[in-house]
């Protein structure tokens, strides 16, 4: 063995801080899976798989990872519009959301939600929301059912840091805090709205944000996963308890542009800026560093697992390319839930499939 | 006459207006640094600078109310919404406060102010980012509707807008920001608000439309004229104030008409105006009035399906053929 106090060898048993080994082992191999994941998606784009707008998750992995995966299997995520990783973590197929993303019938939402209206409510994943800061009252609408049924589940819900500065979020906070819901609101701070850095359009930091409202915030390194995971290990047990809601200022940076429309670097970030956060700050690479260090992982298995997290990526591309599109009949399905008496759609033509 | 895009004719009167009153400001989510998200405002930060163009939060209530106030004290602000879709968040400001407050101050308090940006169904943007805002405007007596559908009318427009006296609704077309068409250089160059334009003369059937589905319809025109149809487009270029006239004037023209929107059909535009030609024009009529408009339902993101829910030219030459029994 070599000498301990200058270089730690650890035995796969002990952990790296506080995580077991084999937790960190699956925080590295998820977090590839979103990355190839990603990129898969990025491609797709670029050949006109996927229409619209696309929000890359890309730099931000180990907010997804860190947190979803400290979760229990009853326990609620709601997001807003930049949420492929996340429903990832939650479990969510890579083939289903992928073919969401390309339109296709076996998406979650049968294509008609897309890349930014993700949901799976059997693994308690409650979107995928378009409108900035307008999740958050959601939220604090399931930490209500959950305290009104008098169950012991917890609501993540996350926002970007612009979605601070919407009245929406201030009101949800102030309820929340009256009602001591079960929700612990994470801010995914990647400093900027879409070309507009945070501290030029507010007057006070993230972290102050939940202060008038009580409601205790703490400050977490989103690029460090482990920190991540622990973190929120303990703010998920608080919650639990019954100790009303909790806010995450969630420190992390975006890699890509705001949307593919968006250059990754350009008028309001400097390619100088961007670069040394890749370099410094990759969550990847900080884990997979700290792993291999510690001897927990080598290079082998490294390779074997990024194979895994590409074959994975590769499949759900496949799968989406080849499923069709939804069937004509299906544009007017599941705008009410059943068709009564009388005429419900008010358009005046001829329906495909028939509809009421 | 220059030939320029509809974008560059809005940013032409936004400048201009700007230089000749002092107490017009543009405010809006990425209006500044950004040039807009859609590039609307571009450069007007480098020429103006920060005290009156400016970068707002995402806090769309709030950033519409504060130009309400401001022109409740007497300045003109221009509010940006970065899409129309976010505006149904300050609608409370738009409806109940800078649409009521000449009346409930018996006139005392003024209101001018443009709340402009891009409206209407885009590409594959799904249902929360694809969709046609009017009708939550022109409901409320107190705001005018305005939806210019080529460069010239987006800017005559638009200087008539910053220039009235009351809340305009500007709604851009998302999907015509490219568009290129001639626009008179002129600073003077204002169109009146309440003025509808016959974009294309035709004597057998009248297709109502404003918007982006001006271009629409004149595609259905040309197909319709191939069959030997003569169609009328009358573009209604803003909604509140309506130009009845001209729409009454072309029904009893050609007898039969079609209403194209992009909207949803329910209590909408259509339904106003098909209401007031019947009351107005009934036997003047040949057909009943039939409407061409966006699905009964949100707007999905699947293509196939997107392109079924959006009013197409192919629709429209059918309910031209329906309303003339052909
Ligand atoms: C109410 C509303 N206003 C504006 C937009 C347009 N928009 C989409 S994302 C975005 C920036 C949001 O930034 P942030 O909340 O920090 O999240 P990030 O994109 O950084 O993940 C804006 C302005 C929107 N979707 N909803």
């Amino acid at each position: 063995m070599a000498d301990t106090k200058t270089k730690k060898t650890p035995k796969a048993a002990d952990g790296l801080r506080g995580v077991p080994t084999d937790t960190a082992l699956r925080l590295l191999r998820e977090m590839l899976l979103y990355r190839r994941f990603e990129e898969k998606a990025e491609e797709a784009y670029a050949i006109g798989k996927i229409g619209g707008f696309c929000h890359l998750h890309i730099g931000q992995e180990a907010a997804a990872a860190g947190t979803i995966l400290a979760l229990d299997e009853g326990d609620y995520v709601i997001s807003a519009y930049r949420e492929h990783t996340q429903a990832l973590a939650r479990g969510m197929e890579p083939s289903v959301i992928m073919a969401e993303l390309f339109g296709r019938a076996t998406g979650c939402s049968g294509g008609k939600g897309g890349s930014m209206h993700l949901f799976d409510v059997e693994r308690r994943f409650m979107g995928g929301h378009g409108i900035v800061g307008a999740q958050v009252p959601l939220a604090s609408g399931l930490g209500w059912k959950i305290r009104y049924r008098e169950e012991n589940d917890v609501v993540l819900c996350f926002m970007g840091d612009a979605a601070v500065n919407q009245g929406a979020f201030h009101e949800a906070l102030n309820m929340s805090a009256v009602w001591k819901l079960p929700v612990i609101y994470v801010v995914e701070n990647n400093e900027y709205g879409m070309g507009t850095a945070f501290s030029r359009v507010s007057a006070t930091e993230i972290h102050e944000r939940s202060c008038a409202y009580g409601i205790p915030s703490s400050i977490v390194d989103g690029q460090d996963v482990l920190a991540t995971y622990d973190a929120f290990r303990t703010l998920i047990d608080e919650v639990r308890g019954g100790g009303g809601p909790r806010y995450v200022d969630l420190r992390t940076y975006r890699f890509k542009g705001h949307s593919m429309s968006d250059p990754v670097s350009g008028t309001y970030r400097s390619k100088e800026e961007v670069d040394g956060k890749v370099k410094e700050a990759d969550p990847i690479r900080l884990l997979r560093d700290e792993l291999m260090e510690a001897g927990l992982l080598d290079q082998e298995s490294l390779e074997a697992m990024d194979a895994e997290a590409k074959k994975q990526a590769l499949e759900a591309f496949e799968f989406a390319d080849e499923s069709p599109l939804p069937d004509e009949g299906e544009l007017y399905t599941h705008v009410y839930a059943e068709l009564g008496h009388g005429r419900i759609f008010m358009d005046g033509r001829e329906r495909p499939g028939g509809g009421a | 006459m220059a030939e320029i895009t509809y974008r560059e004719a809005l940013n032409e009167a936004l400048r201009e207006e700007m230089e000749r009153d002092p107490d017009v400001f543009l405010m809006g989510e990425e209006v500044a640094e950004y040039d807009g998200a859609y590039k609307v405002s571009k450069g007007l930060l480098d020429v103006f600078g920060d005290r009156r163009i400016v970068d707002s939060p995402i806090s769309e209530l709030g950033f519409a109310g504060l130009g309400v106030g401001a022109a409740m004290a007497g300045l003109k602000p221009v509010i940006e919404f970065m899409t129309f879709n976010f505006s149904i968040l300050a609608l409370d400001q738009v409806i109940n406060h800078a649409a009521k407050i000449r009346y409930m101050s018996g006139g005392q308090i003024p209101c001018s102010i443009v709340f402009r940006g891009p409206n209407g169904a885009a590409l594959q943007l799904s249902a929360q980012h694809s969709q046609a805002c009017e009708t939550y405007y022109v409901h409320a007596p107190g705001v005018k509707v305005v939806t210019p559908a080529t460069p010239a009318d987006a800017k005559g427009l638009l200087k008539a807008a910053i220039r009235d006296p009351d809340p305009v609704a500007f709604m851009e077309a998302e999907m015509l920001y490219n568009v290129k068409g001639e626009v008179p250089d002129d600073d003077d160059f204002v169109i009146p608000l309440g003025v509808a334009d016959v974009k294309r003369e035709g004597t057998d059937v009248t297709i109502l439309t404003h918007g982006k589905t001006v271009h629409v319809a004149l595609q259905a025109a040309q197909k319709l004229d191939k069959d030997g149809v003569s169609v009328e487009v009358v573009d209604l270029r803003s909604i509140r104030p309506l130009d009845v006239d001209t729409i009454l004037a072309s029904v009893k023209k050609t007898n039969r008409a079609v209403y194209l929107e992009e909207g949803w059909a329910f209590a909408g535009v259509g339904a106003q105006i098909v209401s007031m030609v019947q009351e107005e024009a009934f036997d003047w009529l040949d057909a009943p009035v039939v409407r061409v408009m966006q699905a009964d339902v949100p707007m999905p993101y699947a293509k196939n399906l997107e392109q079924m829910a959006k009013p197409s030219a192919e629709r429209v030459v059918a309910a031209c053929n329906r309303v003339l029994y052909r």
